[in-house]
């Protein structure tokens, strides 16, 4: 790939790449209860970093975000399971969630619950995965 | 429910993630890895006992009730093999200490054991037949990256085959789960049983077990073996054990349950089906052995024949037949394990792996001599070591049945065995070294130390066949009367 050049591309990558971003948010929050979540919010992510991989280079995704791929995966598969055995301690069957309605300010009466912790495990695996194959391919030339 | 079923999938999950963060400190991962699979080990000892007091333990996960939800179900023949793959991968682990070099060791390599090791624990445990598939696939990706860590030609070589013959199998296993489910309406394997119960084991649902029994032979190398031998002797030997120990066990676990949970109705045709395989697959095996000159592909043809033999039990499927395939297959995992750990260090310590170079180790090694012989003498069934009652079993079953070339087969596998293995006896250890030796070779005695239990227990398992019945034929009664384990699943 030739080093970062195409003015078009960047400049407009500089601004989608804040919307992927956004909506993949979005989409994070709202996988509860209808079409989303963690896994195709993580993949949205990894979507935005790859846009800026695209129009910039490696080096520059590497100096803009810089975590150790591999170490992310690592701690979302952490997160995931630490909150699948949660349930033990409580003895309740392994994965069994729980949920409650708290009033927080600004946000009024929300429903909270424990697979949102879950499915952030499973937010930054995914994103951890996915980076860690492009650059690995990536690098490859 | 008891959370309890679900300790020795979690256990080797927490174990993999956390050595990833500390894939830089060699001795901290080390003793991790070991003392995990020690803590597996005490769990899978405990479950044992509770299943043999109180019967079948279950766990609905997430809480949901069976047909619903994903069920982990311990009965006695998963628990049994559960516990002997943590013994077997805790040997497989302490030799890596010494026999995987540090460059793999900071590569992840513990991480990924433990990875395959929480897949094969789940695929022995899970009463889900699409679970069962993730479990095999977490399993499965693992291996690829255990095989091809490295990176030396053949490794690639051989992991391209490994890793094309694995997808093309798993593409056909989701493919049946789906036909499955189109034709029953649930995945559940205690639901699956019920519901073909019922319905009657029509044309399409044969035909589908017919594709299962495709896909669970290339994962086990019934027949379907071809990729074996080669993809086995790739990696080191610490890994080439624990796959020849594990991976093909639990192929041959999920072609036992299945045909004896679900697909039963239809014998005439899926157990005849699995005899001639089987017969084909000793037949095949057995000369494939006797007709290699490469040590770890003789062990590789050897893991090959003695899935063949498990095979024919299946195929007569009586109760002696199962009682006999049980504890072959505890037998054959911690056998096969054994053979490939000191194959390793036969290797290791002639420089080769072909046997008409060796030569003369008995004078300078003899402790790993007389191990050899007494592995091998186990995995052929000579009668105080613990090849011989399982084996005996099998015989005994299938003469029962009146299928006597099933018999004949399975006495037909013991002499080439004999044959290919006391050929590398004769060849590598007796007589003069052919090749000039490595001046600087020390006794590789911690390599020995950590095969020495495995050893052990096979000499044990064979002395002291009478104590253990009793949990082996627990087992094989859960299997030949499907009922105790609908029951079990159900019951709450």
């Amino acid at each position: 790939m030739p080093k970062g050049n195409d003015i078009f591309l960047q400049n407009v990558s500089k601004v989608v790449v804040f919307i992927i971003l956004a909506f993949a948010l979005y989409l994070f929050f709202t996988g509860h209860g209808s079409p989303g979540g963690g896994f195709i919010a993580g993949l949205m992510t990894a979507g935005a970093l790859l846009l800026l991989a695209l129009s910039f280079d490696i080096e520059t995704v590497r100096k803009v975000v810089p975590v150790d791929y591999k170490l992310l995966t690592a701690a979302g598969l952490l997160i995931a399971l630490c909150t699948g055995t949660g349930a033990l301690f409580f003895g309740e069957p392994f994965l069994k969630h729980a949920f409650g309605y708290f009033d927080l300010p600004l946000l009024g009466k929300t429903e909270l619950h424990t697979a949102l912790i879950f499915d952030l495990g499973v937010y930054l695996a995914v994103i951890g995965v996915t980076m860690t194959i492009l650059l690995t391919i990536g690098e490859d030339n | 429910m008891n959370n309890w079923v679900a300790a020795p999938l979690l256990i080797p999950l927490f174990t993999a993630v956390i050595l990833i963060f500390l894939h830089n400190k060699l001795m901290l991962q080390r003793w991790i890895s070991l003392f995990s699979t020690l803590l597996n080990t005490a769990v899978a000892i405990g479950l044992l006992l509770r299943v043999h007091e109180d019967g079948i333990q279950t766990l609905n996960m997430s809480g949901w009730k069976p047909p619903y939800g994903i069920v982990l179900v311990a009965d006695m023949f998963a628990v049994l093999l559960v516990l002997t793959a943590s013994v077997v991968s805790a040997c497989c682990l302490a030799y890596s200490f010494r026999g995987i070099d540090e460059q793999r060791e900071r590569h992840y390599f513990y991480s990924l054991v433990h990875f395959m090791l929480a897949g094969v624990n789940g695929s022995f445990l899970t009463g889900d037949l699409f679970n069962l598939f993730v479990c095999f696939e977490l399993m499965l990706m693992s291996s690829y990256a255990l095989i091809v860590l490295g990176g030396t030609k053949r490794q690639f070589r051989e992991t391209l085959h490994y890793i094309l013959i694995n997808v093309l199998s798993s593409t056909l296993f989701v493919a049946s789960i789906a036909y499955l489910y189109g034709a029953t309406g649930t995945l559940n394997m205690a639901h699956l049983s019920l519901r073909i119960a019922e319905l009657g084991q029509s044309g399409p649902i044969t035909a589908v077990a017919a594709l299962l029994l495709v896909v669970f032979s290339v994962k086990a190398g019934l027949f379907l073996f071809f990729w074996l031998p080669g993809s086995y002797g790739a990696p080191p030997a610490a890994v080439s054990a624990l796959f020849g120990a594990l991976l093909t066990k639990v192929g041959m676990y999920a072609l036992i349950r299945t045909f004896t949970l679900i697909f039963y109705h239809e014998a005439v045709v899926t157990h005849t089906l699995i005899g001639i395989m089987a017969v084909a697959t000793i037949v095949l095996g057995g000369f494939g052995a006797v007709s290699q000159t490469n040590v770890n592909r003789i062990l590789g043809y050897n893991v090959i024949a003695s899935i063949g033999l498990i095979s024919l039990a299946l195929a007569v499927s009586n109760e002696h037949a199962l009682t006999g395939a049980v504890f072959y297959l505890v037998h054959d995992m911690i056998a096969k394990a054994l053979l490939f750990l000191l194959a390793g260090v036969l290797v290791a310590e002639t420089g080769t792996e072909r046997i008409n170079r060796m030569g003369g180790v008995l004078l300078h090694s003899p402790l790993l001599a007389w191990m050899f012989l007494i592995a091998s003498l186990s995995v052929v069934g000579l009668p105080p070591l613990s090849g011989f009652p399982g084996k005996l079993l099998i015989i005994q079953g299938s003469l029962e049945s009146g299928s006597y070339i099933i018999a004949a087969a399975g006495v037909l596998l013991t002499l080439l065995l004999l044959y290919s293995l006391i050929k590398i006896f004769i060849l590598g250890f007796w007589g003069d070294a052919r090749k000039e030796r490595n001046p600087e070779w020390k006794q590789p005695r911690k390599l020995l130390a950590s095969s020495a239990p495995l050893m052990l227990i096979i000499v044990l398992l064979g002395l002291f066949a009478e104590p253990v019945l009793p949990y082996i034929q627990q087992a094989s009664g859960a299997l030949s009367d499907p009922s105790v384990y609908i029951q079990a699943v159900f019951k709450e």
